[in-house]
């Protein structure tokens, strides 16, 4: 079904409430399949470009083509932790948006919901508290929603922040799954070296630096144009290491 | 309880606190989760000078708080549009102002209605009118609540994802305000603007301690609400003192008992409501 997914970006520009543009400039071309990493310092335009991409911002110029059901996978800290909800629960947000208001959840998208919540592993889990389970948790039943939205096109936001190695590991096997059905993964991520394993990166800072295989992408030309000062690279052989303080506003 | 069960005057003041508890305690979960109880406290206080006006000049209170709300929510957005001052300190302001401007109105000697019985409310005097008013609004209280309630859970839950799950969190967010706008105008005549802020926080926020699920939360607030009404209607007639005072204590009591058996930290208990009382999302 997603073996059509694609996405499909030509000279963006993207400002909110009509100020000076938050990113422009940015060109490329993801095709069903791929894995693309978004690299770029804090307020570089990552979140600008997918805000942009789900039509969100009322001043953007450039043509964005998408296509397939386009989802969006925030960081798991975002949501609100004490709000009484299931991963079930959260999953099954994943069929609001065809859903009528007067209308029950359909049979059918409740077990879309618990199949989508077993393919990420987290099947028995399904009436467990969201805001009680591991950030690696919470962030698979995030995916399983998308999964729900029936997306093509994924637009995941730092999903390895707040994330242990093994629930690190499981999730990167979920995205390769993903991928390997024709499904378009966007990566907003911080790590150069994560970034590396995907198929592309698309290195912003302000304006798109970069975009293209990480072989060619990821030189120390290009990570000092995207992270400036707030870069220290460690030369270790043919590896760069981006050494960045992480912080985000809440 | 024998004055209760005889009176037609307590009858129909039970009846009106039990609909309106009910009403104003599901409301009010929603507020505490999007964190808006401020908001809920000053349009309940807000809206006095068009109280006092509507009783100065001879027209229905009913009208006169109605327009004091939206008087008051048109200079809160005004207010709000300088970023130099938060929008928390413009309807500080704005509040501030019209209360006091409705105090010095309603001290002058040609209001027919006492300051006092605006303030807190004349639940003895709830006549079929109120009744009427008090059913309406629980009916629409409880359709717009079943009607709204995924979109509700997605802008309390996720805003920051909730266009791509096909909902507008602001609007959602607008739209429950509006609500709790109607709701402070039909419960204002009979809790006065101090005390129905009590009916749409205290039953809530002891629900939120207790329920574990939203749904199980909203019938637990509504229930408390009912049960506040009720203890406190029937503690002022039995001690013979101010009706709306004693329901507000009563509603404060089952948040105290809630609070005891479910402290915060404890396992299944929400976020403290006094947390929620504070933080703007």
């Amino acid at each position: 079904m997603s073996s059509t997914a694609r996405v499909e970006v030509a000279g963006l520009a993207a400002s909110y409430n009509g100020g000076p543009p938050a990113l422009r400039d940015v060109t490329f071309t993801a095709q069903a399949g791929q894995a693309v990493a978004i690299l770029g310092p804090n307020g570089g335009g990552k979140t600008t470009l997918f805000r942009a991409l789900l039509g969100e911002l009322a001043s953007v110029t450039g043509t964005v083509k998408l296509a397939g059901a386009t989802a969006y996978v925030p960081q798991t800290e975002r949501s609100r932790l004490d709000f009484p909800v299931s991963a079930l629960d959260v999953a099954l947000m994943g069929a609001y948006a065809r859903t009528s208001w007067y209308r029950r959840i359909p049979a059918a998208d409740r077990a879309k919901a618990r199949a989508a919540l077993e393919r990420v592993g987290l099947g028995e889990h399904a009436r467990q508290p969201f805001g009680a389970m591991s950030g690696g948790q919470r962030q698979r039943v995030l995916i399983a929603r998308a999964l729900v939205q029936d997306a093509g096109v994924l637009l995941l936001d730092e999903p390895f922040a707040g994330v242990d190695q093994t629930s690190e590991e499981s999730i990167m096997g979920i995205l390769d799954d993903l991928r390997a059905e024709g499904r378009v993964l966007l990566i907003a991520t911080h790590d150069v070296e994560q970034a590396r394993r995907w198929d592309r990166v698309l290195c912003v800072r302000g304006a798109q630096i970069a975009y293209g295989p990480p072989a060619d992408t990821l030189t120390n030309a290009v990570l000092e144009a995207t992270y400036g000062a707030e870069i220290v690279l460690l030369d270790c052989g043919h590896r760069a290491v981006a050494v960045q303080h992480h912080d985000h506003a809440h | 309880m024998t004055e209760i069960l005889h009176s037609g005057l307590l009858q129909r003041a039970l009846v009106e606190i039990v609909v309106l508890g009910a009403a104003c305690g599901a409301l009010g979960v929603w507020l505490l989760h999007l964190r808006q109880a401020y908001a809920a406290e000053s349009l309940a206080h807000a809206m006095l000078p068009g109280l006092v006006l509507a009783s100065l000049i001879g027209v229905p209170l009913l009208l006169g708080a109605g327009a004091g709300v939206l008087v008051t929510a048109a200079l809160i957005a005004l207010a709000s549009r300088d970023t130099r001052v938060g929008s928390e300190v413009a309807i500080g302001v704005t509040v501030t102002t019209a209360f006091g401007l409705g105090a010095v109105l309603a001290l002058s000697p040609d209001v027919p209605v006492g300051l006092d019985k605006l303030l807190f409310g004349d639940l003895l005097g709830a006549g079929t009118t109120d009744l009427l008013v008090a059913g309406a609004l629980a009916a629409l209280v409880g359709l717009a609540l079943a009607a709204g309630h995924r979109q509700l859970a997605v802008a309390v839950f996720d805003p920051v994802s909730a266009p791509s799950l096909g909902v507008r969190p602001g609007r959602v967010e607008l739209a429950l305000l509006a609500l709790l706008a109607v709701a402070v105008v039909a419960a204002v005549l009979s809790l006065g603007n101090l005390l129905v802020f009590a009916l749409l926080v205290a039953p809530a926020a002891a629900a939120m301690r207790l329920g574990r699920s939203v749904r199980a939360q909203l019938w637990l607030a509504a229930g408390l609400g009912f049960t506040a009404g009720a203890l406190g209607l029937v503690a002022s007639a039995e001690l013979d003192v101010a009706a709306g005072g004693s329901v507000a204590l009563a509603a404060v009591a089952l948040y105290a008992i809630a609070a005891l058996a479910r402290p915060a930290g404890s396992r299944g208990a929400a976020r403290s409501p006094i947390e929620a009382l504070g933080t703007s999302p």
